[in-house]
This record gives structure tokens, C-alpha cells and sequence, in this order.
């Protein structure tokens, strides 16, 4: 329950083992970078960039590869696969594909060079089947298309509108050129759109039969195939023939490039790694003959990279506690069970510098408050033991998935004992399934009680936790201050709090308000009732005089006194709203048992059976999701809002370690 | 039998009807009004498509809570298991301003949550890493739903047949 003790590391080496110690560093991933020494002089910063950008251009080939890979040899997946993780394989393994990352990258280059190809082959084939599409309508024409005529005669070959026909034309070249001869029209296709038709007429009538036929709106074909439409279209089949066969001759071959496909990932993890490293190289100082590498490191680990540097290469390590002024990176230390809930700290924010680290703590009210809102027993094993056996099946998953899987496990146990609690097993499907097969109604009594049948009590259950879970916030507070050495402020900011919230409390719990809640009358003897008055009343004067105390000016001292008291009004809006505590948990049990009821309406018999078993399936899983959601929110909301609220900031920097920043496979250090 | 010498039946019927269509259409606006930021997002990065889902699925609770009280309340009349309770109008009545909390706050309620989930599906789409934070802010709305689902429970629980 602790945020790791930082250090700052420095190394100071010889640029002969450069290489060596930082690919050292970068596998022990436990360094953060944060150069210092910045402007010394003899120092000089390399510029890397070149070589990084060629680097990260060779990764990107990799992932193009992969792509390419991805789309005509996919890799089967199971619906879980995103869990394995990435591939484990030896330190060896991984340098002898490194050593052949030549061939490796000139393969990435041919799969990228074959897509392109695909998509050109692809390209073309759409254009030659548009020719076809526009050759069609010639098809029965039995002269090349681009036929310039015999000696004598010409021919005119194009389209009119639609509608015309043999006579129409001749009456419109008669209409234009009434002194034509010889002229001979063929219609070759018409439909709705257009007529085509050719023309044959004496070459020196050519010219005007033309423009009698322009007049008439005669265009000619854009495209003038050389040969007759028919062999045209041929020879274009042909060749859209030939570039699927090539296409499929390239894909053949991706496919069996797919071999490569993990050597492709791990080389372009490889650069992805050497590019990290260059990026690293272009912020350090160096010298002529040395470098200086530094950042921040858990003192825990600082002995390791001691040991892993230090004993091998020639140099200067030195660590040292961090500068008042530094912020540094935060890593959360917690055990198994607590560990679980960094995720949702993280999403909150980690601690500042010299904040508390309230994981452990809140794990706790998280797994408890996540059974109470979803409080059913199956539905709790069902989830505790799916995420059991995804946790248990793919050990090399990701770490922060591991952790919300592991948190909703625990989550789950904790369902199935507040389902326990409150008798819900499946709603009451022990009830419905007894009173409606075998006719006799068996109860699963509850351990504690029914909540639908006394939900005021279970009410009162539910802001007693929240005022204990808010209460536990304040006392950090106050702790926190009291390590701060702020003894003032604890006892003004949290004492005096103390002292009014619990005088209120003890003197709301005999009143008749809270009897007809609670439907139980309390009698505290007098003297608790007199204690009772005497702490609010401490409380409210104290805050009253107390809470503005920054302030020098009296009158403004009492006002902002008399608002802080007002913060009361909050203090009983956080509280109300762990009722949903109980709503969430009604909900869940009612909806399961309308599943449950809808179920029992088919009767008796075999059809009986079959319509409960699909509703039932259907019903639950549909409650069971959209309920572990909701209690998966709102525990998240009491966290964050509520319990947070009294003394968390947050605002932390995560550690981002100087690592082997890979995307596919893990490489398995020897002597780790 | 005529509807007025039933006319306690007919209220507490109204009552469950207005639980369930009220906050069912809130539901259904909310969802609606996600579900539109959500598919635009999805066609930029289908990869988000777990998120945004569960982002669209927020403002669903209040149809889901309406649903609840009606169920309470059909059980609570008898309607359920057959032999309805001979309500008096006054009962009745008891029962229909049981169900109007979560009918009302639910129908307004869903929208408003719908139109943050849809803003929160924004911050989705940008940052993905912020989805913890970006799922507080629709279930801020919710927070009010919860209330008025509370009341209208113990209310219809309340009400003596």
C-alpha cells in the first residue's frame, strides 16, 4: 500500500560500451529517462534523427507487411485470443532472426511490392471491363471499328438518340443533303438510351453526310478499336484473364510469404526497439570520449542495475535521493488482492509526490460495494469463475488486463456471498422452478434477510457503509495532514468534523424520523443524548471560528466559518447517495425474477422446459451484463466522487520505464 | 364489470404504465441520441466499438429501473399471479403518484445522460485511455435516476392494499 521510493540514477560510461549499456537498460526496463547536465560544457547532444526516422520507416514496412499478411492469409484468432498476450521467445531465437533482418526486410518489401501490384492488376481489370461494357452495344458488327472505308466508299460509324430508326435517318441526311447517292444505314443495337448505327456512303459524300447526320444529333464512340468489336472483346477477356491469374499467382505467393509472418513481427519489433534506443541516444550529453545517462529508478532496483552495469563495464554509478522541487514518476506497490484495483486508481490518477496511496484501502470498500450492488449468488460465481479460468488459461496477458480480470474475480466472490446473504440465487429461480415443474414452491432461505420484503432496513444498512466509507476518506485526511506536520489543520479540518457529523448522527438516530426509517425506536440513555449535543455543538462553534482562519478580517472569518458548516448539506448528499447501494441491488434481484416469471409462463411439459431454458438463458445473460455494468460504474462513482472527494488529489506521473517497447513477442532474458 | 367500479385497479394500472413508458422513452431518446456519437466514431476506428458500446449502454438503466417499478407494482395489485386486489380509488391514486418519481425523472434524466454519453464517446474517440473518467460524467445523470427509483420502491412498497 505504498507509492515506490524513487531514486535518481546516473550512469557515466565510456562511448565504447554505449551500445552495450543502454540495450542493457532498455531490457532491464527499469529506468526512466530525465537527462540532466543539460548545457555542460564539452558536452554535445548527437543528432539521431536520421537514423530513427530509417529506423521507424523499417518498422512501419514491417506493420505494412503485416498487413498485407493480415488481409490475404489471415491468421485464425479465437474470440479470446486478444488476451494471450505477446509470444514468449528466447534471446537467441530472437538475434538469429535479427541476424537475417536483411531478408527478412526484403520479404516485408515483396508483400508490400505484390499489394501494390494486386491493387493496379485490380485497377486495370475495372478499365478493361468498362471498354467491354462500352464495346458491347457493336458486338455484331463484323468490320473493325476504326474501318476507314473501301476506295470508294466511307463509313461513319456512331450514335444517335434514342427512338431513331432506319427511315428517320435517311429522311434526315435526305433533309440535309438531298443530293446523296448511294447511302446504305445500319442500325447495329439500339436501346433505351441510344441508337448505334453505321453509315456507309461514297467517300466524297463523306463530309456533308456527316454534317446532315451532326444535325441529327450523331456523335461518334470516344474509343475506336482497332479490330472488330467481337475479337476486341475477346482479346480483352484475355488479357482481364491474364491479370487475375497473375493476382492470384501473387496472392499465392503472400500466402506463402505467411511463413514469415513471425519473423516479420519480431524484426519489426527489432527496429521499433532500435529506434526507442536512437531516440534515447539523441538526448544525451556526451563528451568526446563518454556519455552520461540518467533517470529515475525505484530504489528497490537500483542494486540490480548496479550489479548488471556496474560489475561489467568500466563507469560511474551513482544514485541519489530525489531534489525537493522533483516530481517523480509513480508506481503503485500493493499485495495480490489490493493490486487488482490499480486500474481503477489509475483512471482516476495517480498520487502526487508525498500523497498516501489509497489502493489498499479502497480495495476493499470496492469488492464489498460491487457484491452489494449486484448481490446475486450465481451471477457472482458465474463471473468469479469465467474470470478464474480466462486468468488461469492465458498467463501471459496483458498486466493491466490481468489486474481487472482478477478484480472482477474477486468482485465476483464477493457477489456470491451478498447473494448469499440476501437469498438471490438467479433471482428466485429455486421458487419459480420448484412452484412450476414439481409443483411444490421451495424457498432458498436468505442468511441475513430479503431485501424486496424490508428494503428500509437494508437501506439504513446501505448509508451506515457510506457514512463509515466516507468517514474512513475524512480519517486519511487527516492522517495525511498529521504527516504533513499540520496538527492545526487536522484538528480543525477533520477533528472538528468528527466531532459535529457524529453529535448530528447521534442525535438523528433516536428520533422519531429514524425510527419510522429504521421501523425500530432507539433509546441512548441521557447522558449520550447530553454527549450527543455537547460533540455538534464542539463541532459547528469550532468550525464556525476555526475554518476561515487564513483570514485576518473577523467578519469575513465567521462568514466563511458559517459556509464551511453549510458543506453539511454535502456531506448528507454523499451519504444518500450510497442508497443506490440498495436500488442497484433491488434491481438485479426484481429484474431476474421477471426473467424467471416470463420463463414459468409456458407451463408444464416439454415445451415448458424449452421456453424456460431459452428465456432464462436469454434473460439473464442480457440482466447480468447490463447489471455487472451498472455496479462496475457506480462502485467506480462512490470511489471517485464520494470517497475521494474527502482527501484524494491525484495528479501523478505514471512510470514510463526506458523498456523494450515491443509490439508482437517478448524476448526471454537468460539470467533475469 | 365496469371500469368504475374498478377505477382503483385502473389507477394503480396507469401508475405501472407510466413508470414503464416515461422512463422507457427516456431511455430510448438517451440511447438514440449515443448511439448516433457512438456510430461515428466506430466508422473512424472500429477498434472502439467495446467502448463506445458500453458508453451508449449507460443512459439504458432508466427503462431498465421503469421496468422494475411497473413489475413492483403489477406484483403489488395481484396482476401477476392472477387474482387482482379490489382497489379503492384512493389506493389507487396512492399507487400512481408512487410510480410518477422514476416515470418523470427517468424520461429526463435518459436524455440528459444520453446527450453526456454522447460527449463522453467524444473524449472516447480522442483519448481512449480516458474511459474511466469519461464513464463518470453520463453516470453523474444517473445519480437522479436512482434517487426517484429509490422512492418510487418504497413508496409503492409503502402504499398498504
Amino acid at each position: 500500500m505504498a507509492v515506490l521510493q524513487m531514486q535518481r540514477i546516473s550512469i557515466c560510461a565510456l562511448k565504447k560500451d554505449r551500445k552495450a549499456i543502454l540495450e542493457r537498460l532498455q531490457s532491464l526496463g527499469t529506468v526512466e529517462m530525465n537527462q540532466i547536465a543539460d548545457d555542460e560544457a564539452g558536452f554535445e547532444k548527437m543528432d539521431t534523427l536520421n537514423a530513427r526516422l530509417s529506423f521507424e520507416k523499417k518498422a512501419q514496412l514491417s506493420e505494412n507487411a503485416l498487413a498485407v499478411l493480415d488481409t490475404y492469409a489471415p491468421e485464425k484468432h479465437s474470440l479470446l485470443s486478444s488476451l494471450e498476450g505477446k509470444k514468449l521467445i528466447g534471446k537467441d531465437e530472437f538475434n538469429q532472426i535479427i541476424s537475417d533482418k536483411q531478408q527478412v526486410i526484403s520479404d516485408a518489401n515483396e508483400l508490400v511490392a505484390l499489394n501494390k501490384e494486386i491493387a493496379e492488376n485490380k485497377a486495370n481489370i475495372l478499365k478493361l471491363s468498362n471498354q467491354i461494357e462500352s464495346l458491347s452495344p457493336w458486338l455484331s458488327l463484323d468490320v473493325p471499328m476504326d474501318f476507314k472505308g473501301t476506295k470508294k466508299a466511307a463509313m461513319l460509324l456512331g450514335t444517335l438518340a434514342a427512338g431513331n430508326t432506319e427511315e428517320t435517318v435517311y429522311a434526315a441526311i435526305a433533309k440535309h443533303c438531298p443530293e446523296t447517292e448511294a447511302l446504305d444505314v445500319q442500325i447495329v443495337h439500339s436501346d433505351k438510351d441510344a441508337v448505334y448505327l453505321v453509315v456507309f456512303c461514297l467517300k466524297e459524300q463523306e463530309t456533308a453526310v456527316e454534317e446532315a447526320l451532326r444535325a441529327a444529333g450523331f456523335a461518334r464512340p470516344s474509343q475506336l478499336a482497332e479490330k472488330m468489336p467481337a475479337e476486341k472483346k475477346a482479346d480483352l477477356e484475355a488479357e482481364i484473364k491474364k491479370l487475375n491469374m497473375r493476382n492470384s499467382l501473387n496472392e499465392e505467393e503472400i500466402r506463402l510469404l505467411s511463413q514469415n509472418r513471425q519473423k516479420i513481427q519480431a524484426v519489426g519489433d527489432y527496429f521499433r526497439m532500435r529506434a526507442s534506443k536512437y531516440e534515447l541516444l539523441g538526448t544525451l550529453p556526451q563528451s568526446q570520449r563518454t556519455f552520461i545517462v540518467s533517470g529515475y529508478i525505484p530504489a528497490k532496483a537500483a542494486d540490480a542495475v548496479r550489479k548488471a552495469i556496474g560489475d561489467k563495464y568500466d563507469c560511474v554509478i551513482d544514485t541519489e535521493e530525489l531534489k525537493e522541487d522533483e516530481e517523480p514518476p509513480v508506481i503503485l506497490s500493493n499485495n495480490g488482492f489490493s493490486a487488482s484495483v490499480e486500474g481503477v486508481l489509475e483512471s482516476y490518477g495517480l498520487p502526487h509526490k508525498g500523497e498516501f496511496d489509497p489502493t489498499t484501502i479502497m480495495s476493499f470498500f470496492y469488492v464489498f460495494f460491487f457484491g452489494m450492488m449486484l448481490s446475486d449468488a450465481a451471477y457472482g460465481a458465474i463471473i468469479a469463475i469465467a474470470c478464474f479460468i480466462v486468468v488461469k488459461k492465458f498467463p501471459r496477458m496483458e498486466e493491466g488486463m490481468k489486474k481487472s480480470l482478477k478484480m472482477f474475480m474477486y468482485c465476483g466472490v464477493s457477489t456470491m456471498v451478498w447473494g448469499v446473504l440476501f437469498g438471490g440465487y438467479f433471482g428466485n429461480v429455486v421458487d419459480i422452478v420448484s412452484g412450476t415443474f414439481f409443483g411444490k414452491t421451495v424457498t432458498v432461505p436468505a442468511l441475513w434477510f430479503i431485501p424486496l420484503n424490508d428494503p428500509m432496513r437494508l437501506l439504513v444498512y446501505s448509508l451506515a457503509f457510506g457514512v463509515i466509507h466516507l468517514f474512513v476518506g475524512l480519517g486519511i485526511k487527516g492522517y495525511m495532514l498529521l504527516k504533513d506536520k499540520k496538527p492545526v489543520d487536522f484538528l480543525c479540518d477533520v477533528v472538528l468534523w468528527y466531532s459535529f457529523l457524529i453529535g448530528l448522527i447521534l442525535m438523528l438516530v433516536p428520533t422519531d424520523i429514524f425510527a419510522s426509517i429504521a421501523q425500530a425506536k432507539i433509546v441512548f440513555p441521557p447522558f449520550l443524548n447530553m454527549l450527543a449535543k455537547a460533540l455538534a455543538i464542539i463541532g459547528a462553534v469550532g468550525l464556525l471560528l476555526m475554518s476561515g482562519r487564513e483570514n485576518k478580517n473577523p467578519a469575513l472569518r465567521i462568514a466563511l466559518g458559517a459556509y464551511d458548516i453549510y458543506n453539511i448539506t454535502g456531506w448528507l448528499s454523499d451519504v444518500l447517495s450510497y442508497s443506490r447501494l440498495l436500488a442497484l441491488g433491488l434491481a438485479t434481484g426484481v429484474i431476474a425474477s421477471v426473467v424467471n416469471q416470463m420463463g414459468s409462463m409456458f407451463g408444464k411439459g416439454i415445451v415448458g422446459i424449452i421456453g424456460f431454458a431459452v428465456v432464462f438463458i436469454v434473460g439473464h445473460t442480457l440482466n447480468l451484463a447490463i447489471n455487472l455494468l451498472g455496479a462496475y460504474v457506480h462502485t467506480n462513482r462512490l470511489q471517485f466522487v464520494e470517497f475521494f472527494g474527502k482527501f484524494y488529489e491525484g495528479g501523478g506521473k505514471p512510470f514510463e520505464p526506458f523498456k523494450s517497447d515491443t509490439k508482437y513477442v517478448d524476448i526471454k532474458e537468460e539470467n533475469l | 364489470m365496469s371500469i368504475w367500479s374498478n377505477l382503483g385497479l385502473v389507477y394503480a394500472l396507469l401508475g405501472a404504465a407510466v413508470a414503464v413508458f416515461l422512463a422507457g422513452a427516456g431511455s430510448a431518446i438517451g440511447v438514440g441520441i449515443a448511439g448516433q456519437a457512438a456510430a461515428g466514431v466506430v466508422t473512424e476506428d472500429p477498434s472502439k466499438f467495446a467502448k463506445v458500446l458500453i458508453m451508449q449502454l449507460l443512459p439504458g438503466t432508466q427503462g431498465i429501473y421503469g421496468l422494475l417499478v411497473g413489475f413492483i407494482t403489477l406484483s403489488k395489485v395481484g396482476l401477476l399471479g392472477g387474482g387482482a386486489a379490489a382497489l379503492d380509488p384512493q389506493t389507487g391514486l396512492l399507487i400512481l403518484a408512487a410510480c410518477m418519481p422514476i416515470g418523470i425523472v427517468g424520461l429526463i434524466s435518459g436524455k440528459y445522460q444520453g446527450m453526456t454519453s454522447a460527449a463522453s464517446i467524444g473524449i472516447v474517440a480522442k483519448k481512449p485511455d480516458q474511459f474511466g473518467k469519461a464513464m463518470l460524467f453520463p453516470a453523474m445523470v444517473e445519480t437522479y435516476a436512482i434517487l426517484a427509483l429509490l422512492i418510487s420502491i418504497l413508496a409503492v412498497n409503502a402504499v398498504q392494499i
